[in-house]
């Protein structure tokens, strides 16, 4: 048997298609309703409740918690405070991408980190001779993300004190239908949005505190379908899909560093030692040979396709996650790894792996597309991530 | 006085006018647009109408919205948000309900509980209709060509287009004839044997027309649904967040940023005009601003009879504008309301308050309706499509309150013996006296009220007789007679003076389609 969520027994009898899904182990909702269209508009419109926790959570303690956490990831984490959210990847010493999540600093001493694949191991070889307490928290801390214009005004109406004062990737505790919980104003969404650590036992009380809370406000549980679009309009990268972890891969050329993605901004070149720093500081002279970039799909081009057999453009209504093959000038100069249409930008999007020197924005490509069983061109731009950034994320 | 000139001055701030100065700024002209009004948008506007409670006050659905429009100006960045509006439910008289749902699965079991026959007949009907909107298609994003003309644009366009319906087969171009041609009703009757059925398909065909569901000419407009759905994942057909507003908005935003200036509360006056040519526009303030090219937003009846003096435009061209068809028959019924209306169908709060309700249970019950009109009454109870917008965008109504949109047909422009404020209260009973039929909390929930009548719409934006479409969508107005023979490709007689509204081609319906081609056509006139 897959693992149940804390909300399993609130989510369960939601799921109309019974459209489940894996995620690390336990089955979630793809989508709850039908059709994921009403899920992804939340995200935009009014708020969606994911339930993430499935994610893998490890809580860090002890004096030389922080310090283990700095040797191991990329960014400097001697600069985040109490009560202050990174994101951050993790390497291998060749500078290679193991994972990414978020580490977020709960007190003096004692942290929590996310990731997308179990990692316990790899703390504690990190940890070794530090003063540092590792603890798996998967299974027992349910999570859950409120994400969308509305996420505010009704985590307002719950949350004691109100997150009005929450600033981006910044966490407190807070007490939601009488249970204790942290708050991180945080999220896979590029929305406005928060995310609710809290332990198993209270998790359908906030469930259900949240939901009647956001009753008038359009509050919709939503599945990962929704999440996927949502993701890659806002640009960010998901392991497993659009990398592979530096722990997984078979070959070389299936890894990649923070530059190749992208993550340029959470590399530190001048804290202390930490996993890959050498390789990453020489990276970062040479210049990478991969850029993580976003793609738009020329329309015109695209509906021509179609139109060459009499048929409209057809559209996938749910993000694809297989590689497909990007050209310039008739040679493959990279691929995408996740693609979908945009509801909301009315835009065909994709997130790709550019080889040097085609990934400068506003580059002319071509995408792979099937058409009527062919294999065909169409023309796409590059463009500088995120798709869609919108000012209430931050303010 | 004179004030400073422009190279293209648009009067009426609707959204087509917007369009149309949206491409000119950015094709580089100066533009400025006058809008008569203290908000843009004309049919297609957002208030709040009651504290609180704000109403796309009469346009409530995007149904066909141009989507080279949406990339061109890049309306999404603009502010327009596109929400889904997945379903429609028809009330039945046994208590029972009719539904059509976003999942194409459930929708089939739905009408096979009704006639496994229409059922399986959905399928096929949906491949037809499929179809005839790709046929159609071309012809909304096509300036038309004028089939008595030999100038060489115009034969390449019959060219064009006679290839395109050859391209059609003989199978799709006899079916596609038939609908241009036949009664909505029995067009359906080829296709379906549930009452209930054909009826709310056949709605949409009567939509903004004098016309019932068995007059000639009335199945074109069901092709409107369908062609938002080769529209696909675009999505062109949905609720806009904010209201229909926010379309305008958008346009105007994006027209801005191209370089126009919007001014509003500037009612134009007249078209000023020097041997033959448009020079500029005077507005009613007396103030004159001068430009070589004026562009009206107006209907066809405002354009030629109005904004200028008739006795410069040719008789033929007088006579075929006076003739043309307005006789509004739509009216709209905003509700704020302290809560959703609990429908006997279906009780509670669930899915029907998340699509439309549409008051049509039988053909004859549209029928009905219709004779009402025709002997100069508005109907006692009448066809109505219903949505909750407070539903899909919260922004719209107070927490846990909700706004309600009602779409009424049929309420003549020509009532017997006038509209008054009287008949407007009576006219705004008989609608909620049968949606309360359906729903019968509805009465006790409404809080606030606003009653708009063809003649309140024609007060408000100026659309001639309150008709939506500024000008009815019947077949000898549409395409190359649309305003009128020879002056379909939004030129006027007065050189330099354009027509970019609804009562050009390809007509009514937030669309865009009249403004963009305008624009196309005064670019290439350059
Ligand atoms: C009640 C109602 C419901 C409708 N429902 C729908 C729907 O759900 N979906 C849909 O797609 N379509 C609907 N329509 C139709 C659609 O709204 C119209 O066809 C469309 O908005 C017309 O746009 P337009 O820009 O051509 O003209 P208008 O919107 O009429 O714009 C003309 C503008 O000119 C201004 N003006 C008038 N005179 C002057 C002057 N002298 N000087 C300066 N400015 C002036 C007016 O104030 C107005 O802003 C509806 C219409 C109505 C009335």
């Amino acid at each position: 048997m897959l693992k149940t969520t804390p909300f399993h027994s609130r989510t369960a009898p939601l799921i109309l298609g019974q459209a489940w899904r894996r995620w690390s182990g336990f089955s979630v909702a793809s989508s709850y309703d039908l059709l994921p269209d009403r899920e992804y508009t939340a995200v935009r419109n009014s708020a969606a409740l994911f339930d993430i926790s499935p994610l893998c959570k490890y809580r860090l303690r002890g004096r030389d918690a922080g310090r283990l956490l700095d040797r191991m990831v990329t960014r400097d984490l001697t600069k985040c405070r109490v009560g202050q959210v990174m994101y951050t990847p993790w390497c291998d010493s060749h500078g290679k991408v193991i994972d990414d999540g978020t580490v977020s600093r709960l007190s003096d001493t004692e942290y929590r980190l996310t990731a997308a694949e179990p990692s316990i191991r790899w703390l504690q070889m990190n940890g070794f001779g530090l003063e540092a307490t590792i603890e798996d928290v998967s299974d027992t801390l349910g999570a859950l993300a409120i994400q969308g214009p509305l996420a505010r005004i009704i985590l307002n109406q719950v949350a004691e004190p109100t997150v009005e004062g929450l600033k981006f990737f910044r966490v407190m505790p807070a007490r939601i239908g009488g249970v204790a919980v942290e708050i991180s104003r945080t999220g896979y969404t590029g929305d406005l949005g928060y995310e609710i650590w809290v332990p198993a036992a209270g998790a359908v009380k906030v469930w259900d505190a949240l939901m009647t809370a956001g009753a008038n406000y359009g509050i919709l549980p939503a599945g990962i379908w929704a999440l996927d679009i949502a993701r890659i309009e806002a640009g960010l990268v998901m392991a497993d899909v659009d990398y592979h972890s530096a722990h997984r891969a078979l070959i070389a050329d299936q890894k990649s560093t923070p530059f190749e993605l992208s993550l340029d901004w959470t590399v530190s070149l001048d804290k202390g030692r930490y996993n890959g720093k050498q390789a990453l500081v020489r990276e970062h002279t040479a210049g990478p040979a991969w850029r993580f970039v976003g793609l738009e799909v020329d329309w015109e081009s695209f509906e021509a396709l179609y139109a060459a057999h009499h048929l409209p453009p057809s559209l996938p209504t749910v993000a694809w996650r297989t590689s497909t093959p990007i050209y310039r000038d008739g040679r493959q100069i990279g691929y995408a790894s996740s693609g979908c249409w945009s509801p909301l930008l009315k835009k065909y999007l994709a997130l790709a792996h550019i080889r040097a020197p085609h990934f400068a924005p506003d580059t002319r490509v071509e995408m792979e597309v099937t058409v009527e069983h062919q294999r065909r061109r169409a023309a796409a731009t590059v463009r500088k991530l995120p798709f869609f950034d919108p000012a209430r994320k931050k303010a | 006085m004179a004030t400073n000139s422009y190279d293209a001055i648009i009067i009426g701030g609707g959204h087509n006018g917007l369009v149309t100065a949206a491409y000119l700024a950015r094709a580089g002209k100066k533009t400025l647009v006058l809008e008569r009004r203290h908000l843009l948008g004309g049919a297609a506007v957002s208030e709040e109408v009651f504290p609180g409670f704000t109403f796309s006050v009469f346009s409530y659905v995007v149904s066909l919205l141009r989507p080279e429009i949406v990339r061109d100006l890049e309306l999404p960045r603009h502010g327009l948000q596109i929400l889904p509006l997945e379903s429609t439910v028809t009330p039945l008289p046994n208590g029972d309900y009719l539904a059509g749902w976003g999942d194409a699965d459930l929708t089939r079991r739905e009408v096979s509980r009704h006639s496994l026959r229409d059922a399986d007949a959905m399928v096929e009907f949906g491949r037809l209709m499929h179809h005839m909107a790709m046929a159609v298609k071309p012809i909304l994003g096509m300036i038309p060509p004028d089939p008595t003309s030999l100038a060489p644009s115009d034969l390449a366009g019959m060219l064009k287009l006679g290839g395109h319906m050859r391209s059609l087969g003989p199978e799709n171009f006899h079916a596609l004839y038939k609908l241009m041609t036949m009664s909505s009703a029995d067009y359906l009757d080829e296709w379906y044997e549930f009452d209930a059925l054909k009826a709310t398909k056949s709605a949409s065909g009567i939509i903004g027309t004098f016309l019932s569901p068995r007059s000639p000419g009335s199945a074109y407009v069901l092709l409107h649904h369908y062609m938002g759905e080769i529209d696909g994942a675009f999505r062109a057909w949905g609720f806009a967040k904010g209201g229909t507003g926010t379309i305008s908005n958008a346009i105007a935003n994006a027209a801005r940023a191209l370089g126009a200036t919007i001014r509003t509360e500037a009612p134009v006056a007249k078209v000023l005009t020097k041997g033959g040519r448009a020079t500029g526009v005077v507005l009613d303030s007396g103030e004159e601003i001068m430009a070589p090219l004026v562009v009206s937003g107006l209907d066809p009846r405002r354009t030629f009879l109005e904004l200028v003096d008739p006795g410069q435009l040719p008789d033929d061209l007088v006579t075929a504008v006076r003739r043309f068809k307005f006789r509004g028959s739509s009216g709209k019924v905003n509700l704020a309301l302290s809560e959703l209306p609990n429908f006997t169908c279906l009780p509670g709060i669930g899915p029907l308050h998340r699509g439309a309700v549409s008051i049509s249970p039988s053909m004859d019950y549209l029928e009905r309706a219709y004779d009402d009109a025709k002997y100069g009454e508005f109907s006692k109870r009448p066809y109505m499509d219903i949505v909750f917008p407070s539903m899909l965008d919260p922004d719209m109504a107070p927490p846990g309150k909700h706004v309600m949109s009602v779409f009424v047909q049929y309420a003549p422009y020509h009532l017997n013996g006038g509209w008054t404020d009287a008949k407007r209260e009576a006219f705004g009973d008989a609608v909620v006296d049968t949606i309360a039929e359906h729903a019968p909390n509805l009465k006790s929930a409404i809080l606030h009220r606003q009653v708009l009548t063809p003649l309140d719409i024609e007060r408000i934006t100026g659309l001639s007789e309150g008709n939506i479409f500024a000008g009815e969508l019947a077949l000898q107005q549409l395409f190359f007679l649309r305003p009128a023979a020879a002056w379909a490709k939004y030129r006027t007689p007065i050189h330099g003076y354009y027509q970019c509204g609804a009562g050009t081609h390809p007509g009514g319906g937030i669309m865009g389609a009249s403004g963009r081609l305008a624009a196309l056509k005064i670019l290439a006139d350059q």
